[in-house]
């Protein structure tokens, strides 16, 4: 009890919290463990947590924790049953319940009070002054006092001397009020004008905010409030990408106008613009919009170029994909995808012959040598060359002749392609040969001598693409060895011996005679569709599927001398005229572009491209438009073919 | 050839240049303290003209400064200051550590402080640069002077801010230099003419602050340390100028009036003058007894060809800007308690009037309700119960719109009660080609001297006979377009019928009156089209993008006339 009790007068000095509880525990382990003196010292019990003992007792033997095996479900029911429950306590150091008694439960409550352990200690004794006022006869101390008490410091003499003297050299001085409004002068008094920082060459001074237009007012004009859709068009945008910042309002009267609540933040908006923003002069483009256009010779002057459609051509029930015209150009040919071939006179419109063959025709070409009649016809694997008859008979009946007179040489050579002679009913609509290539046949092209017939088989495969006929003695050769790329097209040079092939993305120009490439044309497109020679030779344009036509000038540059972007949708089709400086180009777009191509004999001079008409009259069906263009041979006229089934001729 | 190779990026542009962050380190100073030192001194991010170059063949987005710049940041005395401020507060808070309150007080009392007279001078070499720039810090200070004594910074801020707008206030009411004044939905602009500069201004309405969270108030607090010792500058210049007392005392009347009136009203005397200041119904003493009609009148020179009509337009808006100076000059202005009275007043006494208002609205009025000589009752409420005969009762945008239209505009559209005439931005200048709304060009009529009744009869004959001619053209064209039809339909019956009967028809051929103006027009424009086929790309892409912009400001137009026009009618 003793100790106890010299413990609780130590606790009430211990006020703060951790203190108390240390206490509490103590009070109550030196209370109840009398018998059995744990050994382990004051450690955390929680180091024996997961060993069958809890430490050691004075024989050093070990104290086993006692069996527990309560569970949830028996505290519980301990906590109803139990009327002694609410005074257990679990003992840390060994494990057991102890049941505190009536004098603990009140030390606990009165410690918990804040007050003192022991029930007889009276915190509140009268203290007992010793050193008062009051002289007492006998002193609690009986020191002499110091010498020090009654003689000046001299310390403090010295500080105070010194304080003095620097108070009198001026070396000390009374504190100055604070200044708290700042003080404003005539900063510019002494201003120079000239006195510009060398930093400032670079200054860009920050742009003044906008001024508000009318939409911002209170009270706007109503053409300036936004409609309904226009309002929730606003809400859903981006807040950068409004183009006001605010939602136009109109108040009836200025009492009714709140408070703008973006207003700091605009401010704020301001002030990091000023210092955040990245400045950099920029230069307005102040061109008028009209001096961009090029100065271009007008179209009046380049007359003649076709201008009105004139004639249409209506009979084919399907798309014509190819046309051609005699070289008298009194005759069109046309091939459609109906199996037909038409041919027409150009004058009147008028269809003179139909022939049908056994497929979709791709490609019609008339023999361009005046004393042959002869068209060349393709349609899936087979190209037909046939005698229409029309025009000069005399002519007519010595193409028959050139073709029976073929005698057949001694030794047969092995040709890729099969010749046979036409006979019966197709002799009669005027078929006379007919090649059977081992391919689908997608163009048949003339040379201009009339003799010869080149025939493009688009194959990725093989080195079979290009076949060479002559049709005088029958004959067919494979000119190239080598695949070189998917051939769209070919086309014989107009006077020397070259051969034109257009792959996917190149022109590649062959000398015939030597047998070797000469050129390779850039023609920065993606896909070729069309080629055209100019009768000169030393030109070529290219229309292609991105919707570009180039023009290559062979004697300057192997890359485009010029390439126009006219064309809203693919080209399928490009064409010179034989004697007029003009090409034309038809488009899926449904229009025929007529441009003046000058080409000028002093070689210093580049060729002069202006575009001069704008050709429409095709309907676009399928997404297709014109088909393929041709000029007339003497005529500044242009035809064209389109997927709506007709020819048309502008003139 | 000799010497050695060139290493990229050891010169020209990724020399002349700087990232923020090597700034920084150059500086030795936080990302803080060097933001607050750009805002103090002027400094900004360039942006370079090949960043990719300067950025030493990197794309990362980075800011990038002027090096020349940040040499010029090296021998800035406040940079000092920066870093005694730091020290200041390590030894603030280690004295606080210890419980050394007697040295907190010491150091409390010597706390650092600068100045920014000089990079005020720094950066405004000549005071007309100070004036110039002076547009954001009129509103930054216009904005804190209405901010809430509390919390967002310090009261000694705001209550200078207060100072120093109230300052240039009674400037621009003494030099009468007013110009413009727009009611917009953010706020009231103002626009004045000082020494040649334009300023424009805005004030927010006066309502207290939805103060949000999103915003970084040291930032703004920075501007406004820079912008409060600028405007007290370009102040105390001003009023030099104008021989008035700095700081701005009332002269000799208003003073007496003053102190006769409200000193049990307010216990500071200093607090109530102030007040009186800000009341702005009073004029300012000056240094020099001010003399009467002291305008400078402009000296003639001989002139010739241009020069003399430059000359005369010069004289004309010189006797404009006069007659508008004294526009409310002899009117006498009550105000009731509902209009915005700092506002009007200001207005007000800018253009001449004399203006009150109610004795316990605010201090400073001059005059009572029940004065006789009061020609303008402002107020902005439905009715009134007591009206007085001899005075107009009109709402408070009769005074603004008279200031921005330059005239006394007729009151009746403005009456009690009435809807309100729309109230147009005075800052917008249409050009050829723009929309001007209809109440504008009402004004323009209006200011020529014509009489507004005819007006708006002529106007709309005028519109009237415009929309016809429209009509016409499109009647023509309809005309034409319906002709053309008439005679394809009539062809296409034509075929049908041969195709039909299979009877081939001679019908006599009709004359097509041929338009030649139109052919060569329509001739015209193909050729531009043909023209526009052959640019190049990078031509081609610039003419887009200005025919872009053009018809777009066309469309905005055309739309606004429309609805404009629709709204005219209904």
């Amino acid at each position: 009890h003793s100790s106890k009790r010299s413990l609780t007068k130590i606790y009430a000095y211990g006020h703060d919290q951790d203190q108390r509880k240390f206490w509490l525990a103590l009070i109550l382990t030196s209370v109840t463990l009398q018998d059995i003196r744990n050994t382990v010292g004051n450690i955390p019990m929680e180091w024996y947590k997961d060993y069958p003992h809890i430490g050691y007792d004075l024989d050093g033997k070990k104290i086993f924790k006692p069996i527990r095996n309560k569970d949830e479900l028996d505290e519980f029911l301990d906590k109803m049953e139990n009327p002694d429950y609410w005074r257990t306590v679990q003992d840390k150091m060994t494990g057991a319940d102890i049941r505190l008694s009536d004098e603990q439960v009140d030390l606990v409550h009165r410690l918990q009070e804040g007050k003192f352990g022991d029930v007889n200690f009276n915190e509140y004794e009268p203290a007992i002054d010793f050193f008062s006022n009051e002289v007492m006869i006998h002193p609690v101390t009986n020191r002499p006092q110091d010498k020090r008490s009654f003689i000046p410091s001299l310390i403090e003499k010295e500080k105070v001397g010194k304080l003095v003297h620097a108070i009198k050299m001026g070396w000390i001085k009374p504190r100055r009020p604070k200044e708290t409004t700042p003080q404003y002068y005539d900063l510019w008094a002494k201003e120079d004008p000239n006195s510009i920082l060398g930093r400032h060459k670079m200054h860009v001074p920050a742009p003044k905010l906008k001024l508000p237009g009318h939409e911002e007012s209170y009270n706007p004009p109503p053409e300036y409030l936004m409609s309904e859709e226009e309002r929730l068009a606003w809400e859903q945008q981006d807040p950068e990408d409004r183009k006001l910042s605010f939602l136009p309002q109109k108040f009836a009267c200025l009492r009714a106008v709140p408070a703008y609540s973006r207003f700091i933040h605009e401010r704020f908006e301001r002030c990091l613009d000023l210092y955040l923003c990245p400045r950099q002069r920029k230069m307005r483009v102040n061109v008028n919009p009209e001096d961009l256009i090029p100065k271009l010779p007008k179209p009046k002057d380049l007359q003649p170029f076709p201008t009105t459609q004139s004639l249409v051509y209506r009979g084919h029930s399907s798309l014509v994909r190819s046309i051609s015209t005699s070289p008298s150009g009194q005759w069109l040919v046309s091939g459609s995808d109906d199996c037909t071939v038409r041919f027409w006179e150009v004058s009147t419109a008028r269809c003179l012959k139909t022939v049908e063959v056994g497929g979709a025709v791709k490609g019609v070409a008339w023999n361009p040598n005046p004393s042959i009649c002869l068209v060349a016809i393709s349609y899936d694997d087979t190209v037909v060359l046939l005698n229409p008859g029309l025009g000069d008979r005399l002519v007519s009946t010595a193409t028959d002749q050139l073709i029976s007179s073929y005698e057949e040489p001694e030794e047969v050579k092995e040709q890729p392609v099969q010749w046979t002679v036409a006979e019966g009913e197709g002799h009669e609509q005027g078929h006379r040969l007919i090649l059977k290539h081992p391919k689908a046949v997608r163009q048949v092209t003339w040379h201009g001598k009339g003799d010869y017939l080149a025939c493009v088989m688009p194959d990725n495969g093989s080195s079979l693409q290009v076949v060479i006929h002559q049709v005088s003695k029958r004959r067919t050769q494979n000119p190239f060895r080598k695949n070189k790329g998917l051939v769209q097209c070919v086309s014989f040079h107009p006077i020397r011996p070259y051969f034109f092939v257009a792959t996917q993305r190149y022109v590649r120009v062959y000398n015939l005679i030597k047998q070797e490439l000469t050129k390779k044309l850039m023609a920065n497109c993606k896909w070729i569709s069309s080629m055209a020679t100019h009768p000169g030779g030393d030109n070529v344009i290219c229309g292609s599927y991105d919707c570009r036509l180039a023009w290559f000038d062979l004697d300057l540059s192997t890359k485009p001398y010029k390439v126009l972007r006219h064309h809203k949708k693919a080209l399928r089709s490009v064409a010179y005229h034989r004697h007029y400086p003009l090409f034309a180009s038809g488009s899926d777009d449904g229009s025929v572009i007529v441009c003046h191509g000058m080409v000028y004999n002093d070689l210093l001079q580049n060729p002069l491209i202006v575009p001069v008409k704008v050709l429409k009259g095709h309907t676009i069906t399928h997404d297709l438009g014109v088909l393929d263009v041709t000029f007339h041979p003497t005529q500044p006229w242009v035809f064209s073919s389109g997927a709506d089934g007709t020819v048309r001729l502008f003139t | 050839m000799g010497g050695l190779q060139k290493k990229k990026y050891e010169s020209g542009s990724a020399t002349n240049y700087i990232s923020r962050n090597k700034a920084r380190k150059k500086l030795s100073l936080s990302l803080a303290d060097f933001r607050r030192l750009c805002i103090l001194k002027g400094i900004y991010p360039h942006e370079p003209k090949h960043k990719k170059k300067v950025n030493k063949g990197s794309t990362a987005p980075r800011t990038f400064y002027l090096l020349k710049d940040i040499r010029f940041l090296l021998h800035e005395p406040i940079v000092g200051k920066f870093r005694e401020y730091k020290i200041f507060v390590r030894k603030l808070r280690k004295a606080y550590g210890k419980a050394e309150w007697s040295g907190v007080q010491r150091m409390k009392e010597n706390k650092p402080a600068y100045k920014l007279d000089h990079i005020i001078k720094e950066r405004y070499p000549t005071f007309i640069d100070a004036v110039r720039d002076v547009d954001d810090a009129l509103s930054m200070c216009f904005l804190f002077s209405t901010f809430a004594r509390t919390g967002k910074c310090h009261v000694q801020t705001i209550q200078l801010c207060r100072r120093l707008g109230v300052e240039w206030m009674n400037y621009i009411i003494t030099s009468r230099s007013l110009r413009k004044v727009f009611l917009s939905i953010k706020g009231i602009y103002y626009q004045a003419e000082v020494l040649g500069q334009t300023i424009t201004w805005i004030i927010p309405y006066q309502f207290a602050h939805d103060h949000p969270t999103d915003v970084d108030y040291r930032v703004m607090a920075t501007f406004t340390e820079l912008y409060t010792t600028l405007l007290g500058f370009v102040n105390f210049r001003l009023y030099q100028t104008l021989n008035l007392v700095y700081p701005p005392k009332l002269d000799g009347q208003g003073e007496f009036s003053l102190k006769s009136e409200c000193e049990e009203d307010y216990a500071l005397e200093s607090e109530s003058y102030s007040e009186k200041l800000a009341a702005l119904s009073a004029s300012l003493a000056r240094t020099v007894p001010s003399v009467e009609d002291e305008e400078a009148e402009l000296d003639h020179f001989p002139a010739e060809g241009e020069d003399l009509e430059k000359m005369e337009t010069r004289e004309k808006m010189e006797l404009e800007q006069n007659k508008q100076k004294k526009l409310f000059e002899g009117l006498k202005f009550f105000l009731n308690r509902e209009v915005p009275r700092e506002s009007l007043a200001f207005v007000i006494r800018c253009f001449g009037g004399e203006v009150s208002w109610d004795k316990s609205l605010c201090i400073g009025s001059t005059y009572d309700e029940t004065d006789e000589t009061i020609t303008h009752h402002i107020v902005d409420r439905p009715t009134i119960d007591k009206q007085y005969i001899n005075r107009y009762y009109i709402q408070p945008q009769w005074v603004y719109d008279c200031v921005n239209g330059k005239i006394l505009l007729p009151v009746e559209e403005y009456f009690l009660g009435v809807t309100l005439p729309p109230h147009l931005s005075p800052f917008v200048e249409e050009s050829e080609g723009d929309y001007v709304p209809p109440e504008k060009l009402k004004l323009l009529a209006l200011q020529k001297g014509e009489k507004p009744q005819a007006e708006e009869d002529e106007e709309e004959e005028e519109e009237e006979e415009d929309d016809e001619d429209d009509e016409e053209e499109d009647d023509q064209s309809e005309d034409e377009d319906e002709a053309e039809d008439e005679a394809s339909l009539a062809e296409m019956e034509e075929k049908r019928a041969q195709g039909k009967s299979l009877s081939v028809k001679v019908t006599p051929g009709k004359v097509k009156p041929e338009n030649r103006m139109r052919t060569e027009q329509e001739e015209k424009a193909e050729e531009k089209r043909l023209a526009i086929m052959m640019m190049k790309k990078r031509e081609k892409y610039l003419y887009d993008k200005i025919m872009f912009g053009k018809k777009r400001h066309v469309r905005e137009v055309s739309l606004l006339r429309n609805s404009s026009i629709l709204y005219a009618f209904f």
